[in-house]
């Protein structure tokens, strides 16, 4: 959903959209340490704002959270760009290659060197 | 069809018009039938022909920001340029690309990082305002004459002043530095000898834990002739007040002590210190690049006169950084580099727009974020203190009710630290400062608190940051864990210890 569209929605659907934008959006940065940084400051964000009542206050956050999420649309697709190694922490957490029979295995001895 | 044919017609002239800017009148003529039987063909199955547009050529930004990693990528999951079709990982790190290629590998190689007192990374909101200023705004702020000046001149301004909003001062008062280093060398030196010089105010206090780069300039200035103090330090690595009152002389120029240590994060009482340093009329000096931005600072509560600050310590860029200069009362201070007269003449030399935009949105994140930051930093910084202290020999370094729970310095002992760090290698840490961390000396901070050599050998820092994660922190506790076990197997020290003899009591003997 482009941003123009949302805008015209009403408040708690046009706010929900722009959370699934955002976590979306977080989901593509290449470091691990900023994906997960954007996923929870997004989460965290919203929650605290939940009881937000006054409509203005909350046009104001929605206009900050499509600033963010234009920001961090430019970012991800830069980090793309100059792709690094993944960090020790990253494969565990994907819950792929454990290492069980079938499964792509570590073949560099490690420690040796 | 009539409409049809006179259609094509002008269509086909049009095009053999274009093209007659280039070529011979033969075949401008040959050009045009072709294209007009073409036209007509087309345009019979078609039934209209539709006009080109005027602004094809156009780029939208509105497009330009909607598109998607999808939008980069080919079928096979690579990343491909927008105009080519090849893969553009051609400037991603060589070794990436001979892992891949060589192995499958179930997790990444890249060592967890955890030396936030060191650097930090930055920010992609940040480098986000950087990058226009890289691109397009390219003048030079300085320049008042155009309007390419002017542009950068206001965001230097704007940047100016979320720095000075940061720690409660003036935009006047910031004088952008290259980074911590100079603004301490500045501040300390540009006090003492432009209070020297009258031959009046010979002295200076700083304390024994401080930075490098203060200790390095007071050194000098010992050599020009000026008496420096270093306080000691208690146990716990604050200073004492009654110390520094006694220290402080009628002949002392300023005063120098660091906000939060770089090695063991302890919090000096800058309330006091700025205090007594006005009561007795000294100028007081802060180096906060650890503390601007992590805790709460504000110059005017803290009475305090001129603060360093760093950029790359805040998620900003590296080789920027600001030194703030109280105008009232007024601290003069002899410039370092002297040159065109840029910020007030302290401070000479063509700015850097992007780096000092970045360092002001750093700051402006900084302040925005900083409740955020700050308490779940706590909460990660209490789930490892309490991981690591729960092995047994481990003790925190520096007060621990008074430390800024980003840094976190724990000794391990009857284990070497560096070999510690050697068998860490998935994790990037550091024993001290990294100033320092090329030689194997024990920690000059460490041994200031009255910590043995062994202790202080056996002592690692931990830096916790806005984007380090849960999984981490589990990760390094959990290697630790192993790994100090392990090293202490291999410990005969650690086997008499087990045994209950009191490493003290033993005699060794001399070879």
């Amino acid at each position: 959903m482009s941003i123009v569209s949302a805008l015209k929605g009403d408040m708690p659907q046009q706010a929900r959209s722009l959370y699934r934008q955002l976590l979306r959006q977080g989901e593509q940065f290449q470091a691990y340490n900023f994906r997960e940084y954007a996923k929870r400051r997004t989460r965290d964000a919203f929650r605290e704002n939940m009881n937000v009542e006054d409509p203005r206050q909350i046009q104001d956050l929605i206009q900050k959270g499509l600033k963010e999420l234009q920001v961090m649309k430019r970012q991800t697709v830069l980090s793309q760009f100059y792709q690094l190694d993944r960090l020790v922490v990253e494969g565990g957490m994907a819950g792929k290659d454990k290492g069980k029979s079938g499964d792509t295995t570590r073949q560099k001895d490690t420690g040796w060197d | 069809m009539a409409n049809i044919a006179t259609s094509a017609l002008r269509q086909a002239s049009r095009l053999g018009l274009k093209q007659s800017f280039a070529s011979t009148p033969l075949r401008i003529s040959r050009y045009a039938s072709r294209t007009a039987v073409a036209a007509t063909a087309q345009a019979s199955q078609r039934t209209y022909v539709s006009e080109t547009k005027r602004d094809n050529a156009q780029v939208n930004i509105e497009t330009a920001i909607k598109l998607d990693k999808k939008d980069f990528m080919n079928d096979k999951g690579e990343l491909v340029m927008p105009g080519s079709g090849a893969p553009a990982n051609a400037t991603v790190s060589p070794m990436a690309e001979v892992l891949k290629e060589a192995t499958l590998m179930e997790e990444g190689q890249r060592p967890i990082y955890l030396d936030m007192q060191a650097t930090t990374p930055v920010d992609p909101r940040v480098l986000d305002a950087m990058l226009p200023f890289f691109v397009g705004i390219y003048g030079n702020p300085h320049s008042r004459t155009h309007a390419y000046g002017w542009e950068s001149e206001k965001a230097v301004e704007a940047a100016r002043e979320h720095i000075a909003n940061l720690i409660g001062a003036d935009p006047k008062e910031i004088i952008f530095t290259s980074g911590a280093t100079e603004s301490n060398n500045m501040s300390i030196k540009g006090v003492a000898r432009f209070f020297g010089r009258s031959g009046k105010k010979k002295h200076i206090v700083t304390s024994q834990t401080e930075h490098k780069c203060v200790l390095d300039s007071c050194r000098h200035l010992q050599d020009e002739g000026f008496e420096v103090t270093y306080l000691p330090v208690q146990n716990n690595g604050l200073i004492s007040i009654e110390d520094l009152e006694a220290a402080i002389r009628p002949d002392t120029a300023i005063v120098s002590i660091m906000a939060v240590n770089n090695e063991i994060g302890v919090i000096q009482p800058l309330e006091e210190i700025g205090k007594l340093c006005r009561q007795k009329k000294v100028f007081f000096h802060t180096d906060a690049a650890q503390a601007v931005g992590k805790i709460p600072l504000d110059v005017n509560a803290m009475q305090i006169d001129l603060m360093s600050i760093s950029s790359h310590k805040i998620y900003g860029p590296k080789g920027i950084g600001a030194c703030y200069v109280r105008r009232r009362p007024r601290v003069r201070l002899d410039p370092i580099i002297s040159g065109g007269g840029q910020e007030r003449g302290l401070r000479s030399g063509t700015l850097a727009p992007p780096l000092v935009v970045g360092f002001g949105e750093a700051c402006r994140i900084a302040k925005e974020e900083m409740q955020y930051d700050s308490k779940r930093i706590k909460t990660l910084s209490d789930r490892l203190l309490k991981g690591l202290l729960a092995l047994e020999h481990t003790a925190q370094n520096g007060d621990p009710n008074r430390f800024y729970p980003g840094c976190v310095n724990v000794s391990f002992a009857y284990v070497e630290g560096e070999s510690l760090l050697m068998a860490l290698k998935d994790i990037a840490l550091s024993s001290g400062s990294a100033c320092t961390s090329a030689s194997l000396e024990p920690s000059y901070v460490l041994r200031a608190l009255g910590n043995s050599d062994e202790s202080a050998h056996s002592s690692i820092r931990f830096g916790i940051g806005r984007f380090t994660t849960e999984q981490e922190i589990d990760y390094v506790l959990k290697a630790v864990q192993e790994r100090v076990t392990f090293l202490r197997e291999l410990s005969p020290l650690w086997e008499l210890v087990q045994e209950g003899i009191d490493l003290n009591t033993i005699e060794w003997s001399q070879h």
